[in-house]
């Protein structure tokens, strides 16, 4: 080898060595402006876990609460509805709840969706493109409609358990969030038995 | 080559073509880096250019994110930078890297403005250059001063008061300008919207298009070099100049270790004193706002100060306000005043090295002087300045037509 | 006593400025240095502890969140339950003082300020010098004055542990027939609990506190810093040798 080629091999070596580093610092230095984008210690505060009472809910009652800014439903189903459920399964997409099983928390992976099988946790968030569904209990078994969530954006159907019915654009089950009872009579929705 | 590297080399060939085609993409690069020349003699005050537009890339993506989280309302702003400081996952870095970006980005800039001074690089045919340059500098100093109202503390308060009063001066319309600088008749949540909008939109829009200009302006002429020669005089039979190299990969080789070292003066700040003992951020500022105490002593963060000493050194509103104007305004006139047939400092008499030697001794002094309390002695030490500072500029034809010239070389100096 | 002296000369000239003027001018007044350790993690527990025994009633750190102070000050959760959130009852809440702001507003005239950046608008040594600066005034509906900030409206809420003193203050007629007082010192009135020597840690120990929560983040980014300057220096080696690679055939 020549002098000249000796030259150029050690130029292009270090020009690949010093670009490599260049671009290795560029990434790191990504690496802080992109985990600002994360949420803020403000944000996790105010996405704390929150708390809702049921001592006075009534079989059949709902109620609305925020988690995290998400809307969560907490039903509570009565005996008739419950006693329903496992009816008309055919018409449903993913009864068992297995095709998503990320969907629910292993403790909700049942036939009720739900720790308790009287209390409903689901998000109120349409599984299609988010719309909140808005709840219909009367039964009307002409229309072959056993009670649920009705999503007004794009028609999507939910049953009681929020399994999502076949043929609506919505692909899957309402989502369960992370919840625990604290007391017989109050949950915490947004933590897991498991975090403490 | 093989087969399949040729039909793979192709399509690229081809890609580029079919932009070179429809976009000047390989003849903008040829013109403005591969085949732009500069002279192979440039040393490191050559270097500050690059370093401002480093500056204010750091300065547009920390400004970018640090918006994501700001809020621009008296009642929030204070609190919505400690939001940054405090909640925001590393946002303490983006707050320091753009804090200390401001003042970097001056110190760079007053020692690029330092680098034309001492080569004569605003001369003719320059003088345009020179001209775009000073129009960046005054946007710089818009730039900063709208900025700094941003954190809403007492200093960024009373501060924007201060200056936005200076302009209640002018006659006549003096009150009626005030107001409409500030929206408001005192600076308040409105005053601070719209510096929000001036610092984010208007003023970064207005300092990228001057910057363009600026470029495309000085390659047009060429850069200028230390030995003041221009080396479009000396060319090869090829039509290169014998004394330029190509910007890449000569000076992009040689500017990457200027960046780097400047990273590392950058970091340092950054990590270790990012206050940097009350000048860069002042302690004072770290108070919210409060519109009914002003703190015992204010003064502008340092960058402004030797502008400020002369306005202080003046005991009469307008003529404060006058000279103050005149100090910031004079450089545009370098390029005029200065009569030196030679432009490079290498090759002037002792007259021009010894007034440049006093103009930097009274810039940095004049800068001293406006952190300091306004005593007695320090208001008479700030006239003698002043008077040192106008005397520069004014005095240049003069000394500048009579001062004695060394014979400038044909070709540059190089020391391989 | 030598400490009492070396307060009385270094805060001589403190005394004559009006209030919190030192620290503003640019240092010109020369406290008595606080000599905090930053990094002394003990210290810092125990400032925490002493701020939310004898600060947090009526000052708040509305920015400064409980569960940053334990993950920087090495304490669980359930520490920082028991030992230090007194009216809080979540980790992520920020400090509110137990005092509403009205009330305190009414009963001292002024609401007494938050304390989350006290310490770096102020200087250490300012709060240092302030904590140790209360003295005995009749004038003062607190029965104290303090000082490094004259009238101020804060009550001498340390005197269990420092006790009481006086201040010492002489004038001086000036050539042109204006009078200045200097301050000369303190003398102790009624001993406290502690002596000189552990109150002036105790003092220490939560100004290092309040410099912490001043800037949380000083030592990650001190840290941080030396990594990303060692890095700088490896990049500047190469691109040095680059550019001299590439320099080579200028001649």
């Amino acid at each position: 080898m020549t002098e000249d080629d000796l030259d150029r091999n050690r130029r292009h070596f270090l020009t690949v060595a010093t670009v490599t580093t260049g671009v290795i610092g560029a990434g790191l230095v990504a690496i802080p402006f992109i985990s600002s984008l994360k949420p803020s210690a403000r944000a996790q505060a105010l996405g704390a876990p929150v708390e809702v009472p049921l001592g006075s809910m009534q079989p059949g009652e709902m109620v609305r609460v925020l988690w995290r800014g998400k809307l969560v439903f907490v039903l509570r189903r009565t005996e008739d509805m419950l006693a329903k459920l496992p009816e008309g399964l055919d018409n449903l997409r993913d009864p068992d709840s297995t095709e998503f099983a990320d969907h629910q928390p292993d403790y909700a992976a049942n036939d009720t969706r739900s720790v308790k099988p009287e209390y409903l946790i689901v998000e109120g968030s349409c599984t299609h493109l988010g719309c909140a569904p808005l709840e219909d209990f009367e039964v009307r078994p002409a229309e072959g409609w056993g009670g649920g969530f009705f999503c007004p954006c794009h028609g999507s159907k939910f049953d009681l358990a929020g399994r999502v019915y076949k043929g609506v654009p919505a692909p899957s089950n309402l989502r369960v969030p992370p919840h625990r009872f604290v007391r017989d009579d109050l949950i915490l929705i947004g933590q897991d038995t498991g975090a403490a | 080559m093989s087969r399949i590297e040729a039909e793979v080399g192709k399509p690229q060939g081809g890609f580029i073509k079919w932009i070179d085609d429809r976009f000047p993409l390989t003849s903008t690069l040829k013109y403005h880096v591969t085949e732009y020349y500069a002279s192979k003699n440039f040393n490191w005050w050559y270097v500050f250019g690059v370093l401002a537009m480093v500056v204010l890339v750091i300065q547009l993506v920390t400004g970018i994110f640090l918006t994501m989280n700001y809020k621009p309302a008296a009642a929030d702003a204070f609190a919505s930078v400690e939001y940054i400081m405090r909640d925001v996952e590393w946002g303490w870095l983006i707050r320091y890297m753009h804090s200390t970006g401001a003042s970097f980005f001056f110190i760079v800039v007053y020692l690029h403005m330092f680098r034309a001074m001492l080569y004569g690089s605003y001369k003719k045919p320059r003088e345009l250059i020179w001209l775009i340059g000073m129009l960046i500098f005054f946007v710089l100093m818009a730039e900063g001063f709208a900025g700094y109202l941003l954190p809403w503390g007492q200093m960024s308060y009373w501060g924007a008061q201060v200056i936005i009063s200076l302009f209640g001066a002018i006659p006549v319309v003096g009150d009626a300008l005030v107001e409409l600088i500030r929206g408001d008749y005192s600076i308040s949540d409105i005053t601070l919207n719209r510096f929000f909008a001036l610092h984010v939109i208007v003023l970064p829009l207005a300092l990228i298009g001057l910057i363009f200009v600026h470029i495309v302006a000085l390659h047009e002429v060429g850069s200028n070099n230390p030995d003041g020669i221009e080396i479009k005089k000396n060319k090869g039979p090829d039509g290169v100049p014998l004394d330029g190299v190509p910007f890449h990969p000569h000076h992009t080789s040689k500017d990457l270790v200027g960046i780097i070292v400047f990273l590392m003066i950058f970091s340092a700040v950054v990590f270790f004193a990012p206050d940097m003992g009350g000048l860069f951020l002042e302690h004072a500022n770290f108070e919210p706002a409060n519109m009914t105490a002003t703190p015992e002593h204010i003064a502008p963060v340092w960058y402004y100060t030797p502008y400020y000493a002369i306005l202080r050194a003046v005991p009469d509103k307008l003529w404060g306000f006058i000279l103050f104007a005149m100090a910031v305004v004079l450089p545009v006139f370098l390029p005029w005043l200065d009569r030196c047939r030679v432009r490079s400092i290498r090759y002037r008499g002792w007259m021009y090295k010894t007034a440049l030697s006093v103009f930097v001794v009274t810039f940095i002094t004049l800068g001293w002087l406006g952190l300091q309390a306004a005593t007695p002695t320090y208001v008479l030490l700030a006239r003698v300045f002043s008077v040192l500072y106008f005397a520069f500029f004014l005095l240049m034809p003069f000394y500048t037509a009579m001062d004695k010239t060394k014979p400038v070389p044909d070709r540059v100096v190089y020391h391989g | 006593m030598v400490n009492l002296k070396r307060i009385a000369s270094v805060l001589a000239l403190g005394a004559c400025l009006v209030a919190s003027q030192g620290y503003a001018a640019g240092g010109a007044t020369h406290f008595e240095p606080a000599e905090l350790e930053p990094g002394n993690v003990a210290s810092l527990q125990r400032g925490a502890r002493n701020f939310m025994n004898y600060c947090a009633g009526c000052h708040s750190a509305q920015y400064v969140r409980y569960n940053t102070i334990g993950k920087d000050l090495d304490l669980s959760e359930e520490q920082l339950i028991d030992n230090l959130m007194f009216n809080a009852e979540k980790t992520f809440e920020t400090i509110q003082a137990s005092m509403p702001a009205e009330d305190a507003k009414r009963w001292y005239g002024k609401a007494p300020p938050d304390l989350s950046l006290m310490a770096r608008a102020k200087g250490a040594d300012y709060v240092y010098n302030f904590l140790k600066g209360f003295y005995v005034s009749e004038d003062s509906p607190t029965g104290v004055n303090n000082v490094v900030l004259q009238g101020t409206s804060m009550p001498h809420v340390l005197w269990e542990l420092q006790g009481y003193q006086t201040a010492h203050f002489e004038d001086h007629e000036n050539k042109d027939g204006s009078v200045t007082t200097t301050f000369e010192g303190f003398e102790l009135l009624s001993a406290g609990s502690m002596d000189a020597e552990d109150y002036d840690d105790f003092v220490r120990d939560t100004v290092n506190f309040l410099a912490y929560i001043a800037e949380p983040v000083r030592s990650d980014r001190r840290k941080l810093g030396v990594w990303v300057l060692m890095f700088l220096i490896f990049f500047f080696i190469l691109a040095t040798q680059l550019k001299k690679a590439i320099w080579k055939d200028v001649t």
